[in-house]
């Protein structure tokens, strides 16, 4: 299905709204396997929007545009068809879902992902196994799987909770949404060594993100600049480091100049 | 009124039939008991008529008072139905058992002989053996705390009683193992009709797990309807502690009414369960009278229906005084046309001062065409309270769904696990863990599969 040149996503002139109101105005993105990409801007620029649609979030409406995922219309696939191809959003607020329990939770998502490629669900105990060695990685309390998803949590075990169910769902395409949001500095280091260790020449990492200070510790190749539903600017590392330096402003007065 | 009054002369048969049979042996204040209901019951028949009727507004009994209902003359056989028992109601084998096959004690059924029923101080015993062995507070006892005076339901239960379950805890006495108490209805010719009583009395200082268990032997689509009329009389003394749990799984035929009061003392703490699936119409009148200061209810319920059911529960607590508090926390799922009613009262007498008063009803409505009355409602005639209600109806939070669907998950598996999480809660407050399984199963099986209503809350 993927030939070599195929890009992971290629997203042309996406247009999305929502209640009626134009968020994504023409949006062009292009990720190949073993890129990690930042997405930077101002709130309210549509970051969210941006990995929420690619996710499948039902509210929003695309009026124009295409996003192909490994050539794939993706925007026409329900969302669990999406995760299961790979696709996976870290959410921005992930929800406490009182009553259901992380390990079941956990175990059926990891069975949608092996009976979509084939496989026989995993037992008990090889799941068990398995989550053990993947909470390692985000130094969870190995307790709170036994907890209902996220109930009582605190932000950080929150934030921490989704990289480990990227973990286990090990997919091609991680957009994480702000992910760096409410963490102290030490949260912030240990999800982000997750996300690194996560990486790999086959898969892709989007992180979308207001401040800089998350890509001190996951590295960039490139960095695009979000700005009132366009991406306005896309550069390398040093960008971000310009944006944290002079700020936001400094973008829009620059693109209204060119403009 | 006439139909009210043909249909009651259905009952008048089985009525002299029975108080014929019985009244050699009955003393002779039981057979005065079953006459004075029994005559209540020909002036009040069943409260079909619903207008200005507060507590009968939302549900129609006619289908009761219109089909003609006969006590089962099968023989109890027992043994047959032992598969079919542990498979309906819950059971474990160290609880205290009582089967009640057909309204009547069924020996070969039941398990008495867990550890401490034989003791000879707790008495676990089924009404009729009781009534024979002439139980000297029976009377004291019997038909206190439930006004047949004033309704239908209980006074012909209460003209018919005969067998039932009694369960006494001696002051300051612990009973380790839960009773369990089973009543089962099994298949016949014709529409049946029985009358559960128990009758629970708690000491000063005792402590008490009990399970009521209402179930219908499901197999067989085509076999005729029956009606279920119980009735609980429970007394928690001071300082009493009692875990209560109601579970009906009727069968789909099946009309179940129950009457529950609860009488409470000085610091007796009552914690209750309700759970009700099943039957084509039901209801669960349960009242619980805070009557000493200090005492405290906590009542939590769950119903499922589907297709064209008719559930009804109807949840009074009555504070008649001060520093007493209680918890109702009722949750319903609804799907098909079904139907649910929840009336919640809560009355705050005069002088009742430092209550505490906190309900709620929430109802998750799986289809578009089930729908809810929900009445909490709060009458509060003292100043110094802290009281509050809610009630809620909506379909399955759109947010947590794109949140399992987002791992994976397909929609239908994503809203039964969120139905199931819903229902877990009030699961979860069950303390008898082989209980609190069987519920979880129970409920769990009896989710939809699929075609479940998605979408934003109302």
């Amino acid at each position: 299905m993927t030939s070599k040149n195929t890009p992971l996503l290629e997203i042309r002139g996406l247009c999305v709204s929502a209640d009626d109101l134009e968020i994504l105005k023409g949006v062009d993105f292009t990720v190949n396997t073993g890129e990690v990409h930042a997405i930077m801007g101002p709130n309210g620029s549509g970051k969210s929007t941006l990995v929420s649609v690619l996710a499948g979030k039902p509210e929003y409406t695309v009026t124009a545009g295409t996003v192909r995922y490994q050539g794939q219309n993706l925007l026409s696939l329900e969302p669990e068809m999406r995760a299961r191809m790979g696709v996976f959003l870290a959410f921005q607020y992930p929800l406490e879902l009182p009553g259901v329990r992380a390990w079941q939770f956990l175990k059926a998502a990891v069975d949608a992902l092996r009976q979509h490629r084939g496989e026989e669900d995993m037992s008990a105990r090889d799941f068990d196994r398995m989550l053990r060695e993947k909470v390692k990685l985000v130094d969870i309390d190995p307790d709170l799987v036994k907890r209902a998803v996220n109930e009582g949590f605190s932000g950080g075990e929150k934030k921490r909770n989704e990289i480990l169910q990227m973990a286990i769902m090990e997919p091609k395409l991680a957009l994480l949404d702000e992910t760096d949001s409410g963490l102290d500095i030490d949260a912030l280091r240990i999800v982000s060594e997750g996300v690194n260790r996560l990486k790999n020449p086959a898969n892709a990492t989007v992180l979308v993100t207001h401040y800089q200070r998350i890509l001190d510790y996951i590295a960039p190749d490139h960095v695009h600049v979000l700005l009132d539903g366009r991406i306005v600017q896309s550069g390398g590392p040093s960008l971000a480091m310009e944006l944290e330096a002079k700020g936001y402003e400094w973008i829009r007065e620059a693109v209204e100049a060119s403009g | 009124m006439t139909q009210t009054a043909t249909k009651i002369s259905n009952y008048e048969a089985d009525y002299q039939a029975i108080r014929e049979q019985r009244a050699a042996s009955n003393p002779a204040w039981l057979t005065q008991l079953g006459d004075q209901a029994w005559t209540r019951f020909t002036e009040l028949g069943f409260p079909t008529a619903r207008r200005g009727n507060e507590r009968w507004k939302y549900t129609n009994v006619a289908p009761i008072a219109n089909a003609s209902f006969g006590l089962s003359s099968d023989l109890v056989a027992g043994s047959d139905h032992e598969s079919e028992l542990r498979r309906a109601a819950p059971w474990d084998d160290e609880w205290i058992n009582l089967v009640f096959l057909d309204g009547r004690f069924s020996k070969v059924l039941s398990n008495l002989n867990a550890s401490d029923s034989g003791n000879g101080r707790i008495l676990v015993n089924n009404l009729a053996e009781a009534i024979n062995s002439g139980a000297a507070n029976l009377e004291q006892l019997l038909a206190k705390h439930v006004k047949f005076q004033e309704d239908g339901f209980a006074a012909l239960n209460t003209a018919f009683l005969g067998d039932g379950a009694f369960v006494q805890v001696p002051d300051g006495s612990v009973l380790q193992s839960p009773v369990n108490l089973i009543y089962l209805t099994s298949t016949s010719n014709q529409p049946t009709v029985c009358y559960p009583r128990t009758l629970v009395a708690v000491g000063k200082g005792a402590q008490a797990t009990v399970i009521e268990s209402y179930v219908g032997i499901k197999s067989g689509a085509l076999n005729p309807e029956y009606f279920t009329n119980a009735v609980t009389e429970i007394s928690l003394a001071e300082g009493a502690i009692l875990d209560h749990y109601r579970v009906v799984s009727e069968a789909k035929q099946a009309f179940h009414v129950g009457t529950s009061r609860i009488s409470q003392g000085h610091d007796s703490v009552f914690s209750s369960a309700s759970f009700a699936i099943g039957a084509t119409l039901a209801r669960n009148d349960f009242e619980v009278l805070l009557d000493g200061p200090g005492a405290s209810c906590n009542l939590n319920g769950l119903y499922l229906t589907a297709d064209a059911q008719h559930m009804d529960n109807l949840i009074s607590i009555d504070h008649a005084q001060p520093h007493t508090s209680s918890q109702l926390n009722y949750k319903g799922i609804l799907d098909g046309k079904s139907r649910a009613v929840f009336g919640g009262q809560v009355l705050v007498r005069k002088d009742a001062q430092k209550v505490s008063a906190h309900q709620s009803d929430k109802n998750l409505l799986l289809s578009s065409q089930a729908e809810v009355d929900s009445k909490p409602s709060l009458l509060i005639y003292a100043d110094d309270v802290q009281c509050g209600h809610g009630a809620t109806a909506g379909h399955v939070d759109k947010d947590s769904l794109f949140y399992l669907r987002s791992r994976g998950l397909d929609a239908d598996t994503a809203s039964r696990m969120l139905v199931h999480a819903f229902a877990r809660e009030v699961i979860e407050t069950v303390k008898v863990e082989p209980l609190k399984q069987f519920l979880d199963e129970l409920f769990l099986e009896a989710i939809p599969e699929t075609g479940l209503k998605l979408g934003g809350a109302a």
